[in-house]
This record gives C-alpha cells, structure tokens and sequence, in this order.
C-alpha cells in the first residue's frame, strides 16, 4: 500500500525539481528568483517529512525569508531587464552536458550499489533542536565557530568593498545633518 | 483517532479559526476607527447599524462593487499574485497558535489549535512571516511605478532588518521555558510568585524583551511608528497604490491578521496565554482560558491602536538607525543576560 509519506514526498520532490527546471527556463531574473523560492519551500516540506522539522524551519527562515529576500531586493534595485538569448554555448554542449550525465549516472550507481546506502528509519537520526544544538555546541564547537569567523571575515570584506575609498586633497562627502 | 475523522476535525477547526480570525480582522479596523476617532474628539464610524458596528459589512461590499483596476503597465502575472501571497501567509501563520489547553470531546483528545503540538511551532511562524514580506516587495515591484517600487523596497528592507530583533527578543523566552513548543512555553508561565504575581514571562525578567519585540513586531506589520512603507506624505500609498476593490483589500486584511498573529505570539510568548484566574462552574472554567487568551490579545491590540493615534512616523534613516544600532544590541544584550540567569 503506498502512504500517504510517501505520495507526499514524491510531490514535493517534483515541485522541486519543476523549480529548478522552471529556474533556468525563466529569461526575467525576478521570475528565476521566485521558483528558487519555491524549491527551497519544496526541500522544507521535504526535510518536514523525514523528521527533520528544525532543519526545515530553519530552511524558511534563513533561505527562503532572509537570503532570497536579498536577492529579489537586488532585482528590484538594479531594475534588471529580460536577459539577452544565446544560441548556447559550445562548452556547455561539449563538456556540460556529458559531464552532468556522467555525474548523475555515478551518484545512481553509489547508491544503488554501495552497500553502506541503507534504509533509514524517520526520526532515527537526531533532528530535534535540542540534539542539534547538543551536537553544534559540544562535539563540533571549533567547526561551528570557524564557520562564524569566516562568514564575519566575508562580512569584512564586503564592507571594504563596497565603501570608497577617500579622495585624496578632496573634501569628504558632506555628513548629512540628523 | 481514524484518519478520515482527523481530517474532519481538522477541516472544522480551520474554518472555526478562519472565520474567527477574519471576523476580528474587520472589527479591529471597526476598533481602531472608533478609538482613533475618539483619541482625535471625533466620533468614527457611527451611521451604519448602532454605533456604526455593521460599518465593516458595508466596507467589505464596497470593496466587492468597485472597479477592479488592472493597470496596463504593470507585470500582470506578478501583480495578481502578490496580494495572495500577502494574503495566504498570513493567514496561514495563525494555524500554529494555540488557544487553549487539550479539549476532550467523546474519547478523542482534540487540541485548540488547527495543527498538533509541533515542536517547532515558534519556528513556523517566523517562517511563515519571513515568506511574507514578499507579497509586499513583489507589489512595489511589479506595479512599474516608482512610488510602489520605494514601498517595497522599504518594506523589504525594514522587514528583513527588524526580523533579527524579533527573533532575538523571543530567545530569551526560549531559554526560560527551554522549548519551542508555544504549548510548553504557556505551560511553564502557570502559577504565581510572592503570592499575586502571575508567573508570565514579562514580570519573570522579559520586560526588556517584551519591549523588544513590541518594536520590532510593529516594524514587521509596517504600522505607524514604522509605517514608512506606505508613508502618504511621500509615497502616495507606497507599495499599493495601483491597487483597488479586492486586490487592494487583501492587503488590508494581510495587515491585519498579521497583527493579531503578532498579538497571540505575544500573548503565548510574554503574557502567559491562556494562563488565568480560574472560577465557577465547570463550564466556565472550560471557557474561561480561551477568555484570557481573547482579553490579553485585545488588550495587545488596542495597544497598537493608542500608539497609532499618539506617534508620528519616523524617518527612514531614523528606522533603520533605531533598529541596527539600537534594538538589535538591546536584544542581544537581553538574551546574554538572560542565559547568565537561567544558568545561575
């Protein structure tokens, strides 16, 4: 008998991939933005599925809400038109799609039959939020915080990026009053 | 329970809820008519019905006898999905909020809320409001008119930067009850101390972050102080000006039911829930918590209302200022503090 998990499963795995292939059909950069969304929304329910209900909270929240957020507002600001249609490039023919098919061909033969691919059980792996702070605070603290050192040195380095440098003999721009 | 009646029940719930929520949408724009109109010695809205409580149904038919305008220079597909965006996600995040203890009906232990206990119900919330603020940005963008395109990029921009002072504000709540289950954080709030104090978190330490969050919830729901969004001084309507009839009262009722969400993850998160004092017979004290509930989320309410009708709007720069350099280490430093305290 199929569950309902699993009906479930398949159809939020299809929006997903219908995402993803609507992503790269799309030529307007919002609409490209918007149906990464929805793959992202689609993996949530995914992780919600399997047990992982933090992992898929924190999937909305961060992904979803704050970084596709950032994206659609960049659109909206640089005002991006329609992109321009290329016949497709030659190394994409030459090396791209052989290579994605010989990539995907390997991760099914892993799969199917490397012995250590078992079946597991829902919930059977820690997804609580609970266990994964146990797990972020305790036995990975030094990976966790090297993660958080190196976002704040990208942050850094936007920052110098994008401020400009002073003019030399110039005067500074005028600091707007409060 | 069998999966056929669980679905039933659920069905049922939902459109208890809905029906509830969108009634008390109309009634606090009735409200805040009413108390604004006071507060400014007018009467409000007093033709319709006695003291002008049916001025609701005669707004709703307006809005459904309007011209329903689709401007020809706007992105069409997007322009008619945003106010459903706005409209779905918040209506969809009431669906984790509690309102009371487990009901028992014939044998079957049925909880007040439309979805069961999830453990990370606090989560979902945020979630589902974080995914609203597209409905706002994809509005001001998609209408191609520069007043609309600034109130999206406002509200965006306010959005996303007042989310991590909420977020930050509710930790320390948290960690008080050590859950993200909304049921177990009202659970943890029961009883009193030094005899009358009732065990809520804002008299337990919170106040700081119960401040917190009040700035940063009336950012998120883009209302007065922080309504720069749809500022008609400078903005027209901002992001729905070139909305009309249904389409424009989408987002009304968007705004809305985002605040009285904002008011019931208040009530759950700082003022106890359902937590209340108990008496009489049975059956009042089976109504009573969902009393308790309704009167702290109407107090939450009204609150929101008297400060519309008391500040002006800031300024952009102001806001943004307020929030990053302000709020957001008010609320950290409350989270520290409240960590040393719980683990002392």
């Amino acid at each position: 008998m199929v569950s309902i998990h699993l009906i479930l499963f398949l159809a939020f795995g299809a929006v997903a991939a219908a995402g993803a292939i609507n992503l790269l059909v799309q030529r307007h950069p919002i609409n490209a933005a918007l149906s990464l969304i929805a793959v992202m929304a689609a993996l949530a329910g995914e992780y919600m599925l399997l047990g992982a209900e933090f992992v898929a909270a924190v999937q909305v929240i961060v992904y979803a809400g704050a970084i596709m957020v950032l994206f659609v507002f960049v659109i909206m600001l640089l005002n991006a038109g329609v992109e321009e249609q290329t016949k497709g490039s030659r190394v994409a023919i030459l090396f791209g799609i052989p290579g994605m098919l010989l990539g995907s061909l390997l991760i099914a033969w892993v799969v199917l039959k490397h012995s250590g691919t078992g079946d597991v059980a829902v919930g059977a792996l820690p997804g609580a939020p609970n266990v994964i702070g146990q797990l972020l605070f305790h036995e990975f603290l030094l990976p966790f915080e090297v993660t958080s050192i190196l976002i704040l040195i990208a942050i850094m380095g936007a920052v110098v990026l994008a401020s400009k440098p002073p003019v030399p003999g110039g005067t500074p721009a005028k600091k707007v009053q409060d | 329970m069998p999966i056929g009646l669980y679905i039933l029940v659920s069905v049922i719930k939902s459109a208890i809820v809905l029906f509830v929520l969108l009634t008390s949408v109309a009634y606090t724009v009735w409200l805040e008519r009413k108390v604004v109109g006071h507060m400014q010695n007018r009467w409000g809205p007093t033709r319709v019905g006695p003291f002008g409580l049916l001025q609701p149904a005669a707004d709703g038919l307006k809005f459904l006898f309007k011209e329903d305008l689709t401007p020809p220079h706007v992105y069409k597909p997007l322009f008619l999905a945003a106010p459903l965006i706005a409209v779905v996600f918040a209506l969809t995040s009431i669906s984790v909020i509690p309102f009371g203890n487990d009901v028992v009906i014939g044998g079957y232990v049925i909880p007040l809320q439309i979805t069961t206990d999830v453990n990370t119900g606090l989560l979902l919330i945020l979630g589902v409001t974080s995914i609203g603020v597209y409905g706002v940005a994809l509005a001001g963008w998609s209408s191609n008119n520069k007043y609309s395109l600034l109130g999206g990029l406002r509200a965006s921009a306010q959005m996303v930067s007042y989310e991590i002072s909420l977020g930050l504000s509710l930790v320390g709540v948290l960690i008080m009850a050590g859950s993200f289950s909304l049921r177990d954080i009202v659970h943890a709030q029961q009883g009193h101390f030094w005899g009358f104090i009732p065990n809520w978190n804002i008299f337990h330490g919170q106040i700081i972050g119960f401040f917190c969050y009040l700035m940063a919830a009336y950012a998120e729901t883009n209302r007065i102080p922080f309504d720069l969004p749809e500022a008609e001084t400078e903005l027209v309507a901002g992001y729905h000006t070139e909305y009309s009839a249904m389409k424009f009262a989408m987002f009304f009722m968007a705004e809305y039911a985002n605040m009285i969400t904002v008011g019931c993850l208040a009530t759950l998160m700082f003022l106890g829930g359902w937590n209340g004092p108990l008496f009489g017979p049975p059956v009042l004290q089976a109504i009573l918590p969902v009393f308790w509930f309704v009167a702290k989320v109407f107090c939450f309410l009204f609150l929101y209302i008297w400060v519309r009708g008391t500040l002006p709007r800031f300024r952009y720069d102001q806001l943004m200022a307020f929030g990053w350099k302000f709020l957001l280490p008010v609320a950290l430093a409350n989270l520290i503090a409240t960590a040393i305290g719980v683990a002392w």
